[in-house]
């Protein structure tokens, strides 16, 4: 151990061995895909799995914020139902502008975000408990803003933001690029992003180092709801509609893709291009099991277990992690 | 004591990886008495007992019991053939009583196939009596003291009539009166002419309760003395393999003007404590567990709140809200749980060098990755810790390495006053060695350091200034430029306020 040169990994090699399995399994799909089905390869539908992985994937990159710090969201479905339906009720119902309706509504994600974050690192209670306890809140302001019935939009410009293209890929999609990118320097390049991995990683290490707990955690909350907020918008463009209902199987593919993406459930590690991936491989599956004929209801089982496998892998990484540690001590 | 070998394990030998843990050790244990196991972290005591415990299956050698040879392939076969090992972290259900606990996994049972638990505790009773232990078989585990849960799991042993105990730190937890007290046990089982081994890291308890000691040093075999006619210096030496003035070799640092005035500070767990810290002085902290000190420090770095009283940095008066403020005005802090809370044990040495000092190449989203390697760089060498590179995972390092990085983390923040708590807390002699020449080399450059220890003779050749503290209270501050420096002066403090001189 003594006097080992440093080891200069090739940067390039280093990316492609970090997201290994997932361009493995994303390799895999559109080969299975590719032969078994004359259709999942054309151009159109690539672009139709653009445009379904654009909600996953924003919804998918605060996640990653939130499990980065340690904690977990399970509200943000019940935050696009509430963001979707007043995005609506301000544009179509009240007449407000189609831009000031999206960034009201997305702030309002933005709100329920802090809030969580603040709840959390005021009390200390488990993330689980108070997002769950929240999933009910939100989802009650939704039924309100909407007296429990879908809204419909009537606005053109509003309804072509989810389902039109700008030089042939879907409008959502630079949204989610936009986005992501954001995410991604935050979290690689600012002090913030810095903070979120160190408290993930060790909380107390974290506070003894000066970090603030507080700050960063409920930094990490907001920015998911923020994203959750802009999901609901994109929602409710492509649906025409507000409805209160959508969004209960929006969190559990959120937090598959974060995980299949290398996001550790325990906190401090993640990066937005693994939750990236994690999101095209979700989109692609879902999308190619339609290609494939199989029932809806096997596909639920389908993703059941394929949450089940990602977390079981991030735990089985894990714990070579720590053999590895045994044999060096 | 008879002159009969209980044990002998002969020319064990064991690696991990490129590691040598074990080099042909050899170890023997008589009938009745209490065999020390000593040597610096990583010499190889614990691998040694995890093989006789079956954790660990050595790559070469032989385990005789009673001049048998037997082959423990696990902790369970272990315990079937007359091995116990007390843990030093215990391995009790807390929500069970202490019958249910001694006899765990061995339930006698009525013949419906039912746990008959009048006999249990009936039997738990008898054991606990014949042992002299004051407990009721009754009682629930969670609502013992650690000594009594520990003297729980010393029955269980001997209820299983276990030839060859094990004693992992048995002491590193308890007060002097229940060390008192667990040595009277200790003193039973060796009538009983069961053979001991107690792995400790105190002197004082080698002298009172071995017979005999074997030193191990890197993993090899040193030597095995009776434990009469030797000095705590002998030990050292065997332990170290150089002599003990070495360790601590450098001046005595002296003091300038005062720079921290602590003043009257109380909380939950201070009582009005006062202190003074001057320029360049290694002030020594003093106490045993639970006299404060650590509580103090929080209460320095605004980790914990303080109630009442004033500090004064530099001159002004000054009133944090939060660590980053204390940071901010020059204080570095490397605290007593370096794996808890000094480092991100996942996250690389490079990442954790820079957690206090992000500003200094981060600015919004421009990271100035020239300087942040330069930090990385200078601060990784300065100690010279022992890695492959930055980019390995702090967890993967040895104890003595991962609080190098904790320290050149907080030399990184360059502070002015730098609080140590329990730095060489559970490292090698080596990596103390450097430990302290660098605090000297600090206090030269005119940081201030607050040194906390539990480790007497430390604070004695390190501390220019030595603070005592009894039960959240300052008893005395000791003053190496005007008197010696004795264990027993700053024990008599740290047992009584006040200590009856002032």
């Amino acid at each position: 151990m003594e006097n080992k040169q440093v080891k200069k990994v090739n940067p390039v090699v280093g990316f492609f061995r970090k997201y290994f399995a997932q361009f493995i399994a994303i390799a895999l799909m559109f080969l299975v895909l590719g032969i078994f089905t004359s259709t999942f390869l054309k151009y159109k539908n690539l672009m139709t799995v653009f445009r379904q992985i654009c909600v996953n994937g924003l919804l998918a990159a605060g996640i990653t914020c939130v499990l980065i710090v340690g904690c977990i969201d399970l509200s943000i479905g019940s935050t696009c139902a509430v963001s979707g339906c007043l995005v609506v009720v301000l544009n179509s119902l009240w007449g407000v502008n189609v831009w000031l309706s999206i960034i009201l509504a997305t702030l309002a994600g933005g709100v329920f975000g802090f809030i969580n974050g603040f709840v959390r690192s005021k009390t200390m209670l488990p993330p689980f408990i108070i997002t769950l306890a929240m999933q009910q809140t939100i989802r009650g302001f939704a039924y309100i803003f909407t007296n429990g019935y879908p809204i419909q939009s009537i606005d053109k410009t509003f309804n072509g933001l989810g389902n039109g293209d700008f030089l042939h890929i879907p409008k959502p999609f630079y949204v989610l690029v936009v986005c992501l990118v954001i995410v991604a320097l935050i979290l690689g390049r600012t002090k913030l992003g810095r903070h979120m991995y160190a408290v993930g990683g060790n909380m107390e290490a974290a506070k003894h180092s000066g970090i603030s707990y507080t700050k960063t955690v409920t930094a990490a909350y907001t920015i998911c709801g923020l994203l959750a907020g802009l999901s609901g918008v994109i929602i409710a463009s492509r649906m025409y509609s507000g409805q209160p209902t959508i969004g209960l199987e929006y969190g559990t593919d959120a937090i598959a893709s974060a995980v299949i993406g290398g996001t550790a459930f325990g906190g401090g590690y993640g990066t937005v291009f693994g939750t990236f991936l994690g999101a095209f491989i979700i989109g692609v599956m879902y999308n190619g099991m339609n290609h494939l004929a199989i029932n809806a209801y096997w596909q639920m089982i389908i993703k059941g277990l394929l949450i089940l496998g990602a977390v079981l892998f991030d735990s089985v990484k894990g714990k070579l992690k720590i053999g590895k540690k045994k044999k060096a001590a | 004591m008879s002159n009969e070998t209980v044990l002998r394990m002969a020319n064990i030998d064991k690696r991990f990886g490129g590691v040598h843990a074990l080099d042909h050790v050899t170890f023997e244990v008589r009938k009745g008495e209490v065999h020390v196991l000593m040597g610096e972290n990583g010499a190889g005591k614990s691998t040694l007992m995890k093989i006789l415990d079956g954790l660990y299956e050595a790559d070469e050698g032989e385990i005789y019991l009673d001049g048998e040879k037997v082959n423990i392939k696990s902790p369970v076969e272990a315990k079937a053939l007359g091995v116990a090992m007390i843990h030093q972290e215990l391995s009790m259900c807390a929500n069970m009583t202490v019958a249910e606990n001694i006899f765990r996994g061995e339930e006698p049972t009525n013949k419906f196939g039912l746990v008959d638990f009048k006999t249990m505790n009936k039997n738990a009773q008898k054991i606990l009596d014949d042992m002299g232990m004051a407990l009721n078989a009754r009682s629930q585990v969670r609502d013992l003291s650690i000594a009594e849960q520990q003297m729980v799991e010393i029955a269980g042993a001997v209820s299983r009539n276990a030839k060859v105990v094990i004693m992992d730190e048995p002491t590193s937890s308890l007060t002097e009166k229940e060390i008192k007290e667990l040595f009277v046990i200790v003193n039973d089982l060796k009538a009983k002419d069961v053979g001991i081994i107690y792995i400790s890291h105190r002197m004082n308890e080698t002298f009172e309760i071995g017979d005999r000691i074997t030193v191990l040093r890197d993993g090899g075999y040193v030597a095995t003395c009776d434990v009469a006619g030797l000095t705590e210096d002998d030990i050292i030496e065997m332990m170290v393999g150089r002599s003990i003035g070495e360790v601590y070799a450098g001046e005595r640092a002296e003091g300038g003007e005062v720079v921290l005035d602590v003043q009257h500070v109380s909380n939950e767990k201070l009582k009005d404590c006062s202190f003074q810290l001057r320029k360049g002085e290694i002030l020594g902290f003093s106490g045993l567990v639970g006299a404060g000190r650590t509580e103090l420090m929080r209460a320095i770095f605004a980790l914990d709140k303080i109630d009442s009283g004033e500090i004064t940095l530099f001159g002004k008066k000054v009133h944090f809200k939060n660590p980053q403020q204390a940071i901010d005005a020059g204080i570095g802090m490397v605290p007593e749980d370096r794996r808890g809370c000094g480092l991100v044990l996942g996250h690389s040495v490079g990442t954790n060098l820079t957690i206090t000092v992000l500003k200094k190449f981060i600015k919004g989203i421009r990271v100035d990755k020239k300087k942040e390697n330069a930090i990385i760089d200078e601060y990784w060498q300065k100690l010279s810790i022992k890695t492959t590179g930055p980019q390995q995972i702090c967890g993967d390092l040895s104890g003595g390495n991962q609080q190098k990085v904790v320290i050149s983390k907080w030399l990184a923040a360059e502070p002015r006053i730098l609080i140590m708590d329990e730095p060489t807390r559970g490292i090698d002699v080596g990596a103390k060695h450097e430990i302290y020449q660098l605090m000297r080399q600090l206090a030269k450059e005119g940081v201030s350091i607050i040194f906390v220890s539990s480790d007497l003779p430390e604070i004695i050749n390190m501390s220019s200034r030595v603070v005592v503290m009894h039960e959240g209270e300052i008893s005395a501050i000791l003053d190496g430029a005007t008197e010696e420096f004795t264990q027993q002066k700053i024990m008599r403090f740290a047992t009584t306020t006040g200590g009856g001189v002032q």
